[in-house]
C-alpha cells in the first residue's frame, strides 16, 4: 500500500518534471527540472530494490551530468529562442518516435507483466555488496584496466592541452612565505613637503 | 577466482611495464624540467621495455589462462609480446633529440608505454571485454601522441581524424560484439567457440562476426577501413608515425588471429570470405595508392596497407600454414618497419626533418650507410629473395594456395609486382639521382643500432628461417582450431 502510494508520487512526478523539461522558457529551469526528474527516478529505483543504481543515478547524473549541463546552459552563449525556432518543423517526427516508443515499452509490459522468473534472488544480500564480489573478484582485470585507461584519458587530455605560456605571472607561494618584514618594510620619516626617498629595489 | 603466484607470474611482462608506467607518471610530475630530464624519462622506458622483454623469459610453459578466463598466454602470445616489446624498445630508441614541441616531453614516453602495454593485454585477450578494453587502453594513448605538436595544424587533425575514426570502428566493434555475445550466451572466446560446435550458425552470430571484424581491420588499416592511415602518418610526428609502422599492427593482427582462430573456428567458411575480400581490397589499394605519393611517409602508410592484405591472405587460408605464415609476416614487418623509420629519422636538413620522397636524392652519396641499408630494406619489401620480405610472401602465398585460394595468390603477385615500383624508385633516387641540397651529416649514429639490427635480421633471415618457421608453426598449434 504504502510503496504504491510512493510509486504513484515518484512516478508522477518524474513524468511532470520530464514534461516541465522540454516546456519550459528559460532553460535554466529546464535543467533544474531535469534534476528533480532524476532524483525521482532514483527513488523508483529504491522501490525496485537496486539501491546500488539509484545512488549510481544521484551521484553520476545528478552530481555530474546534470551539473555540466547548467555550466553549458548558464557559461556558454546560446540563444534558445533561435534554437527554439525549429521545434515546431519537427513536431510530426517527434509524434511518431514517440508513438513507436510508447508502442514498444506497451510490448514489453503486456508480454513481461507477472513475469520476474528472468530476475535473480536478491534475498538477504544488498545488490551493493553482491555488485562489489564480483567486481573486485571475477571482474578484477577488467576493473583495473578501467582504472588504467581512465588514467591514460587524464594525462592525455592534460597532455594536450596544458601549455607553459612564456610572459605569464604566477604565484609563487614559497617566495611569499618565506618574505621577511625587514627585507620589505622599510620605515622613513617623511618631511612635509620633501617626500620619501626611493631607495633601489626595495618596493 | 583465485589469486595464487601464478596469477602474477603469467601477467609479469604487464606488471612491470604498469610499475614503469607510474614510475614516469611520477617523473613526469615530480621530475625538474631540464635538458637531462627527458633523457632518463627515455632511459626509463627503454629499461621498461627491456625488462618486460626479459619477463617473457619466465613466463609459465604451455597455454594457461588466468583473471576468470579472460586473459591467455600461450606460446603465440609470448612469442608476439616478445615482437610487440622489441618494436617499442626500437620506437623508443629511434626518438632522439631535437624532435621539438610535444615529443620532447615525458608525457610522450609515458603515453608510448601505455600504449604498449595495452598491445601487450590485446594480444593476452580472451574475452570479448578484455579484448575491448584492452584496444581502447592501446588506442586512447595513440590518437594522444598523434596530436602531441599542439602547434602544428596538421598534427592535430591527424589526432582529431585518427580519434573520430577510430571511436566509429570502436563502435562497430562494440556492436558486433554485443550481437555475439547475445547469440552465443557468453563473452569468452572458449565458451564462445563451444556455443558453436552445437547447432546451427545463427544468422546473429555472423552479422555480429562482420562488425565485428570490421572494427578490427580499421586498427590494421586493411581496405576499405583504410581512410584515416595516409592522412595520420602524414600528419603525426615523425617519430610517432615511427611507432605506428613498427607495433600496433602487430598486436592487432594477433588479436584478429585469435578471434577468428580462437572463438569463431568453427565460422571458417564465413569469416574466410570477409578476410579475403579486405586482403584482396588491401593489396591493391596498398600497391596503387603508394605510387603517386611525394611524401615518404604517407608512401609508407600506402605500403603498410599493402602488408596488412598480405598478412589478411594469409589469415583467409584458415589453415595452420596460414597462421604460421602470419606469425612469420609480422616478424618482418617490425624489423622492415623499424629500418625503414631508422634511415627517415636520421634525414635532416639545417636541423629540420625532411619527408619528402625527393629528399632521398643523392643519399648514398652522402649518407652511404644509410641508403645500403635503406636499399637493403626497399628491396626486401617489394619480396626480392633471398630478403627477409621475400619469405615472408612466399609462405602467405603458398599457404593461401594450398588452401585453394589460387585467385588470391595471383592478385597478390601481381600487387607486389606493382609495389616493387615504388620500392625501386626510392632506390633509383638514392643511387642515381644528384641531390638538390645535401641533407646535415651526423646525427645518425643512435639510430644505427635499430637499423643495422633490422638489417642483420633482414639478411641473415635466410639462415634461420627453417628454426623461425618450426617455431612459428609449433605455436600456431596452440589456437584452439587446431587443438
Amino acid at each position: 500500500m504504502i510503496s504504491s502510494f510512493f510509486f504513484y508520487l515518484f512516478a508522477a512526478v518524474t513524468c511532470l518534471s520530464g514534461l516541465m523539461v522540454v516546456t519550459s522558457r528559460n532553460p535554466v529551469h529546464s535543467v533544474l527540472f531535469l534534476i528533480l526528474a532524476f532524483f525521482n527516478a532514483a527513488g523508483l529505483f529504491i522501490l525496485l530494490q537496486a539501491e546500488f543504481l539509484a545512488m549510481l543515478l544521484v551521484v553520476v547524473y545528478v552530481g555530474a551530468v546534470a551539473v555540466l549541463f547548467l555550466f553549458v546552459v548558464m557559461m556558454l552563449d546560446i540563444n534558445f529562442v533561435e534554437l527554439r525556432e525549429g521545434f515546431q518543423k519537427y513536431r510530426t517526427l517527434g509524434i511518431v518516435i514517440g508513438i513507436i516508443l510508447l508502442a514498444e515499452l506497451f510490448t514489453t509490459f503486456f508480454q513481461l507483466a507477472g513475469d520476474s522468473g528472468a530476475l535473480p534472488e536478491t534475498t538477504g544480500v544488498h545488490n551493493t555488496a553482491q555488485l562489489g564480489r564480483v567486481l573486485y573478484t571475477e571482474y578484477v582485470y577488467l576493473f583495473q584496466l578501467a582504472g588504467l585507461i581512465l588514467l591514460v584519458a587524464m594525462i592525455g587530455a592534460i597532455a594536450l592541452t596544458l601549455r607553459s605560456r612564456p610572459g605569464v605571472k604566477r604565484q609563487s607561494i614559497s617566495d611569499q612565505n618565506s618574505r621577511r618584514r625587514e627585507d620589505t618594510v622599510r620605515l622613513a620619516k617623511v618631511r612635509s613637503g620633501e617626500g620619501a626617498e626611493a631607495k633601489e629595489g626595495s618596493h | 577466482m583465485e589469486f595464487s603466484s601464478l596469477t602474477f607470474l603469467a601477467a609479469l611482462p604487464e606488471f612491470i611495464l604498469i610499475f614503469f608506467a607510474l614510475v614516469l607518471v611520477l617523473v613526469a610530475a615530480f621530475a625538474r624540467h631540464s635538458d637531462g630530464h627527458i633523457k632518463t624519462v627515455r632511459t626509463i622506458s627503454l629499461v621498461g621495455y627491456a625488462t618486460g622483454f626479459a619477463a617473457l623469459f619466465l613466463l609459465p610453459q604451455g597455454a594457461t589462462e588466468i583473471f576468470n578466463g579472460m586473459f591467455r598466454i600461450d606460446g603465440l602470445t609470448v612469442y608476439m609480446k616478445g615482437l610487440v616489446l622489441l618494436g617499442g624498445f626500437f620506437a623508443c630508441w629511434l626518438v632522439g633529440d631535437g624532435w621539438g614541441e610535444g615529443i620532447d616531453r615525458a608525457e610522450f614516453h609515458l603515453l608510448v608505454l601505455m600504449a604498449i602495454l595495452g598491445m601487450l593485454l590485446m594480444i593476452s585477450a580472451n574475452d570479448l571485454i578484455s579484448l575491448y578494453m584492452a584496444l581502447e587502453l592501446q588506442s586512447l594513448p595513440l590518437y594522444v601522441v598523434a596530436a602531441m605538436r599542439t602547434g602544428s595544424l596538421k598534427s592535430s587533425e591527424a589526432g582529431l581524424k585518427y580519434f573520430l575514426l577510430g571511436a566509429l570502428s570502436s563502435g562497430m566493434l562494440l556492436y558486433g560484439a554485443s550481437m555475439i555475445y547475445g547469440f552465443s550466451g557468453s563473452t569468452g572466446f572458449s565458451e564462445i567457440a563451444a556455443s558453436l560446435t552445437t547447432g546451427d550458425i545463427s544468422i546473429g552470430m555472423t552479422v555480429g562476426m562482420v562488425f565485428l571484424l570490421s572494427g578490427l581491420a580499421f586498427k590494421i588499416s586493411a581496405a576499405p577501413f583504410h581512410m584515416w592511415t595516409p592522412d595520420v602518418y602524414e600528419g603525426a610526428p615523425t617519430p610517432v608515425t615511427a611507432l605506428f609502422a613498427i607495433v600496433p599492427k602487430v598486436a592487432s593482427i594477433t588479436l584478429i588471429l585469435s578471434v577468428t582462430y580462437n572463438a569463431l573456428g568453427e565460422m571458417a567458411v564465413q569469416w574466410q570470405q570477409i578476410l579475403i575480400a579486405l586482403s584482396v581490397i588491401s593489396m591493391i589499394v596498398g600497391a596503387t595508392g603508394a605510387i603517386m605519393q611525394q611524401n615518404i611517409k604517407r608512401m609508407l602508410a600506402y605500403s603498410s596497407i599493402a602488408h596488412m592484405g598480405y598478412a589478411l591472405a594469409g589469415l583467409a587460408s584458415g589453415s595452420m600454414q596460414g597462421s604460421t605464415s602470419v606469425i612469420i609476416y609480422m616478424t618482418t614487418y617490425v624489423f622492415m618497419g623499424a629500418g625503414s623509420f631508422a634511415v627517415i629519422m636520421t634525414m635532416r636538413r639545417d636541423g629540420l626533418p625532411v619527408e619528402r620522397i625527393s629528399d632521398l636524392s643523392g643519399l648514398s652519396s652522402t649518407h652511404p650507410i644509410q641508403a645500403a641499408g635503406m636499399m637493403v630494406i626497399m628491396f626486401s619489401m617489394a619480396g626480392i629473395p633471398p630478403l627477409a620480405g621475400f619469405f615472408a610472401k612466399w609462405y602467405v602465398f603458398l599457404a593461401a594456395v594450398d588452401a585453394g585460394l589460387v585467385p588470391l595468390a595471383i592478385i597478390g603477385l601481381l600487387t607486389s609486382v606493382i609495389g616493387a615500383f615504388y620500392y625501386l624508385r626510392i632506390i633509383r633516387l638514392m643511387y642515381f639521382q644528384e641531390a638538390n641540397a645535401p641533407l646535415d651529416k651526423g646525427g645518425e649514429r643512435q639510430n644505427r643500432l635499430v637499423l643495422f639490427a633490422s638489417l642483420a635480421v633482414i639478411l641473415l633471415f635466410f639462415f634461420f628461417i627453417g628454426p623461425v618457421h618450426d617455431h612459428a608453426s609449433s605455436i600456431s598449434g596452440a589456437l584452439a582450431s587446431f587443438s
